[in-house]
Parts: C-alpha cells; structure tokens; sequence
C-alpha cells in the first residue's frame, strides 16, 4: 500500500510539472514581455539589456526552474491589465469562490444522495419516474441556460433575488464572506443552485443505480427474510454499500464545481476566480491565465490524490487486492 | 466508414447489420422523433441562404426602425412583419438563428472530427504497438483527463488568440474554437479504441494477417479500424452534442464566435441584454433551438449507443 501511495505522490507531481511547462511555455511563447515593458523609442542595446535582467537570454530549462520557483512561491508577477500581482488579486476573489463552490457541492451531495435513494425505493412510483425524467432534461440542459432561466423566473417574473453580485460581504481579516448578511445570502441561492443542478442530477442517478444493483443482492434477500424492518434495511445495509464509488465520483466532481464555477460566476457576474480567468482569457492577460492553471491544478491534483487515499481507507478489500497482486 | 465495411465484409452480412439497426429505429418513437427534429435543424442550417427571409449580415438590408419587432405582429413604424421578431439592430431573428445554427454545427462536426481522427489514431498507435508508445500517449491522456474540457478548450483559446495578431482574431475565431473543443475531447475516443484494440489484436484474423506478412500500419487501418468503428460512432453521436453545446457556452462567455458572425451561443449573449427589459424573444428562440438540437442529437446517440451494443451500458 505504501509503494501505491508513492508511486501516485509521484505521479501528482510528474503532473504539476508538465502543467507547470505549459503555464511557463504561455509566458515564453504568447506575447513579448520586453515589447510590452519598453516603449517605442527603445535601441537594440535596451532590448539587450533587458533581457539579461529578466534573465530572458538564459537556456529555457533553467528559466522553467527559476519560473517553478517563483510559480511554489505563489509569485507570477503582474497582471497585464491591472499592473497589480496575480496573487494578490487571485487572494482576492477566492473566498467568493469557495464559498459559492462549497454551497453547491453540499447541496449536490445532499440533494443527490437523497433524491437518489428515494428514487431507487419507489422505483416504480410516479413521483420517481418524473424526477428520473427531469434530470434527462437537466442533463442535456447547458448550465448558463439554467442560470438564464433562473434569473428569469426568480429575478425578472418575481423579482424575489437578485440577478447579479454578491450582495453585502464582510470582511474577516483578508477573507470576504457574504454568509453573514441577508443580502449576501440571497445572493448565493441561485448561483448555488446553477452549479450545482449538474452535479446534482450525476450524483443522484449514481446513487440509483448503485442501490439497485445492491438491493438485489443475496445479504440484503437475507436480511428481509430475517425480518428486518424494511428502513433498517435500506438504510442500515444497503446505502452503506453504495456510498464507496458516491465518495470517488463526488470527490472528483468537487474539481469540475470549481472549473464549472467559472460559466456560473459569468451568468450572476459573481465576483470570483472563474469570472477573473474569463476576463484574462478575453483580455489575453497570460499572468493570471497561467496563475489560474497552475492554482486550479493543484487543487485538481490534491483532490484526486485525497480520493485515492480514502478510497482506501473505506474499502478494505481494495487493499487485499492490490497485495495479492489483483484481478 | 461504410466504405471500411464494404471492403472487408460480404454484402450479405453488411445488408443483415444495416438490418438490425433499421429495425431498432423502427421500433423507437423517440429515435425517430429526435431524427427528424435533427434533420429538420440541419437542413434549415445547410440551406440558410434559400430559406432566411432576411439577410442578417447585410447592412444595406437592415433598416433600425424595424428594431425590437415582436414576434408575429407588424413594426408599428413600417409595417414589416417578422416570424420571430427582431432584435435590437432590426435583425430578423428567425434568420440569425439559421445562420448561426450554421456555425454552430459547422463547428461542432468539425471539432468532433478532429477529435475522432485524432483520438482513433493515437488509440490504434497505443493499443497496438503498446511499451513506450502506449504509455507516452496513455499517459498525455490521463493528465488532460483530470481537467474538464471546457478549461482545456478556453485556455486552447486563450493561447491561440494570444499569438494570432488582433487584426485577424475575428476571422480566425472559428477555426480556434474548432482546434480547442477538438483537441479538448480527443481524449474519450483514444481510450475507447485503444481497449478495444487491446482485445481484437490477439484474435485469430489479426494473427492471420501479420502472418500473411501484412504491415502493421495496413493492419491497424484496414483488419482492427472497422471492427472498432461502433462504439466510436456511438461516442462521436455524443459527442457532437457535447461539441455543440461546448461552442455554445465558449460564444456565451465572449470566448467564442464574435459578433459579427454569431453562432448561437453569442445569439443568446446578445439576447440576454435584453431579458430585463422584456425583449423575451430576441433569447428565447436562440436558446430553445439549442436546446432542441442538443437534446435530439443526445437522444439519438443514446438509442445508437443501445442498438449497436447492448453491452456498452
């Protein structure tokens, strides 16, 4: 188990670097840094010496180490189009995000796994068949139109929320959060239920299908023939079983939340990283494009790593497997 | 691809396969039903020019009196009438959405195209010649696999209108947004083939083959290739309405097809400026003839997906 767990630290990292070469390859090869710094009146000398300080005239091997350096120590110097650092306003916009990723992924998870068993109990109930059919639709349905919709209904038809922003926020010592106000609560609900409507609907077929197949399985026959009330059994012996591959999948969507955040920030204007990385992608502002990469990999890469390890953790017969050599 | 069967296979088999898969469609309503609507939308697409009352993308034929026209009422200045009225420049919007259901598909054929020519070589390359091959390749695809392909195809767009010279970005955005989503979805077919490849390599006509002295590349194209060409039909269906929808939301976020040459994902851009204000049509149309198109070409891929393998499930 331990030579796993390297051999996946390991491979994590192999990851982060090729990202890292293509992040640092954006700064090589889109746009010249010396042509944006130097003005129009500048000499072949000037250019020369430019060069030389940023070290620009070095081999590219050893400028991808001094940019992985800078790149571990969150500096990727300034935004093209604010002149500010990049981490300073990438600090800036990611308690909006976390917060609003957060939000969805438990709603996703909760609304999920709950509308999941329900639909796999009354499998041949009316109320399943029609959720079983709205999420179909809400599977085929782009995201930015379910946010669109939503403003309609809730924002333009009801005027109950509002369409954009991120209400009133307060300010915790460097970290904004919008949880403690009205306004700021109000102006989470849709978002939150545009990102994670997808997941939602991912997670609740998942755990359909995986009760399912559990429920026909011989312990459970056992366990009703024992005379074990019928709750105790779904819930006792069955939904145990069925939340191993829910955990996998739901880990691994916690990354797609975050890059999926970035079509909903567009939406509901939602101050936050995705909508920042969108600017910079119009804007070709490669400091922040590349910063947002190298960022949004290591939480990817993290996440998968810790979904591996707790995969672990909960299925013991996993670890019996990968000994023995495996199937 | 038929042509791949012709060659290999009797007639006889080929007309029984065809067969099969004609009397699945004939015995699925929605099968049908999303054909059509699919066929219906694709024409109107090919044969905008024909059929568009208006031309959306000639000034000279615009007039602004005829701006924010309701659906099915005569302007009240001209008198002109307009099926689903006009936007904010007196566009017909029946006839922006023909033509940017033209890019739209234009776009997404040709990204799933590249992404199935793309990915079907590379999987034959790896499942075939395995060792080193097969690890560099399988490798590339794990590590663009941990990220979604929407960030991919953005930051493909990104870099691309980086290096292109502004005076031409508007011009090249088409052909960026096709090497984006295509070279963000390569992924899935590269797998699929690559497995499937794995299985049929040590099977009987393939070692036949390699001892008849065939090349490996002859191999590949010509025994392995069509016998691993239903579940990349399957996956191509699919992903085409993923292409599509793929587009839609890069023109969406402003990272896609410019304004001059809407598809319909800038169409619903463009229309959500005026949802506010009560200009309900100039977005609805747009957005529900999406709709319609992802969801049939879904449909159609998950009745293809179930006719041709049950065992793909």
């Amino acid at each position: 188990m331990l030579a796993y767990i390297i051999r996946r630290v390991f491979q994590s990292l192999l990851v982060l670097l090729i990202v890292g070469l293509v992040a640092f390859s954006m700064f090589a090869f889109v746009g010249d840094p010396v042509d944006n710094m130097l003005g129009q009146e500048r000499t072949q000398a000037d250019i020369e010496r430019l060069r030389q300080q940023l070290g620009l005239d070095r081999p590219f091997i050893v400028q991808y180490w001094r940019f992985l350096e800078q790149a571990a120590q969150g500096n990727f110097g300034l935004s093209y189009r604010q002149g500010r650092p990049v981490a300073e306003i990438l600090m800036e916009r990611l308690p909006a995000t976390l917060e609003l990723a957060f939000i969805s992924g438990v709603l996703a998870l909760f609304g999920g796994i709950a509308l999941g068993i329900f639909t796999a109990i009354r499998r041949r109930g009316t109320a399943a068949n029609m959720i079983m059919t709205l999420s179909l639709i809400g599977v085929s349905l782009p995201t930015f139109l379910i946010g669109i919709l939503l403003i309609y209904v809730f924002s333009v038809e009801l005027g109950w929320l509002p369409s954009f922003g991120r209400g009133e926020v307060t300010d915790l010592g460097g970290w904004t959060t919008g949880f403690l106000t009205a306004s700021g609560l109000k102006a989470l609900i849709l978002p939150a239920i545009t990102l994670g409507l997808y997941q939602m609907t991912l997670i609740m077929r998942l755990v359909r299908t995986e009760m399912l197949e559990v429920l026909r399985m011989d312990y459970i026959r056992f366990a009703r023939a024992r005379g074990i009330r019928e709750k105790s059994v779904n819930f006792r012996h069955a939904l145990k079983n069925t939340l191993v591959p829910v955990i996998t999948i739901t880990g691994l969507q916690l990354g797609s939340i975050i890059a999926f955040a970035i079509i909903t920030e567009t939406v509901f204007q939602w101050p936050g990283v995705g909508l920042l990385f969108i600017n910079a992608v119009q804007f070709v502002d490669i400091p922040v494009m590349a910063a947002y990469l190298m960022m949004i990999s290591v939480m990817f890469v993290g996440i998968n790593l810790i979904v591996d390890m707790l995969y672990f953790a909960i299925d013991p017969r996993l670890r019996v497997d990968r000994t023995a050599g495996g199937h | 691809m038929a042509d791949a069967h012709t060659d290999i296979r009797p007639t006889r088999l080929r007309r029984a396969w065809n067969s099969d898969i004609a009397w699945s469609f004939r015995h699925t309503p929605v099968a049908m039903a999303s054909t059509l609507v699919v066929v219906v939308l694709v024409l109107g697409a090919v044969l905008a020019p024909l059929i568009a009352p208006h031309d959306p993308f000639n000034p000279a034929t615009l007039n602004l009196m005829n701006g924010f026209t309701p659906p099915g009422v005569a302007n009240q200045f001209t008198g002109d009438f307009f099926v689903l009225g006009t936007d904010d420049q007196g566009r017909d919007v029946f006839s922006t959405i023909l033509y940017g259901m033209r890019i739209s598909l234009f776009v997404g054929f040709s990204a799933v195209l590249l992404a199935m020519v793309l990915g079907v070589t590379l999987g034959l390359l790896a499942g075939y010649a395995g060792g080193w091959t097969e690890t560099i390749i399988m490798r590339i695809a794990d590590v663009q696999l941990t990220f979604p392909a929407i960030l991919v195809a953005m930051l493909i767009f990104g870099i691309a209108k980086g290096i292109t010279p502004p005076e031409y970005r508007d011009q090249m955005a088409i052909w960026v947004l096709i090497l984006a989503i295509g070279l963000s979805d390569w992924v899935q077919f590269a797998r699929v083939v690559r497995g499937a490849t794995l299985v049929e390599k040590n099977k009987e006509y393939v070692q036949a083959a390699r001892l008849i002295g065939r090349t490996p590349f002859a191999i590949m194209l010509r025994h392995i290739l069509p016998n691993v060409l239903n579940p990349v039909l399957v996956i191509a269906t699919i992903s085409l309405a993923l292409a599509i929808i793929a587009e839609a939301t890069l023109s969406f976020l402003g990272v896609g097809a410019p304004p001059t040459k809407p598809s319909l994902g800038t169409l619903i851009r463009i229309g959500q400026e005026f949802m506010f204000s009560g200009e309900w049509w100039i977005l609805f149309f747009p957005a529900a003839t999406l709709l319609a198109l992802a969801l049939s070409i879904n449909l159609l891929g998950d009745w293809l997906r179930d006719a041709l393998n049950p065992r793909l499930r």
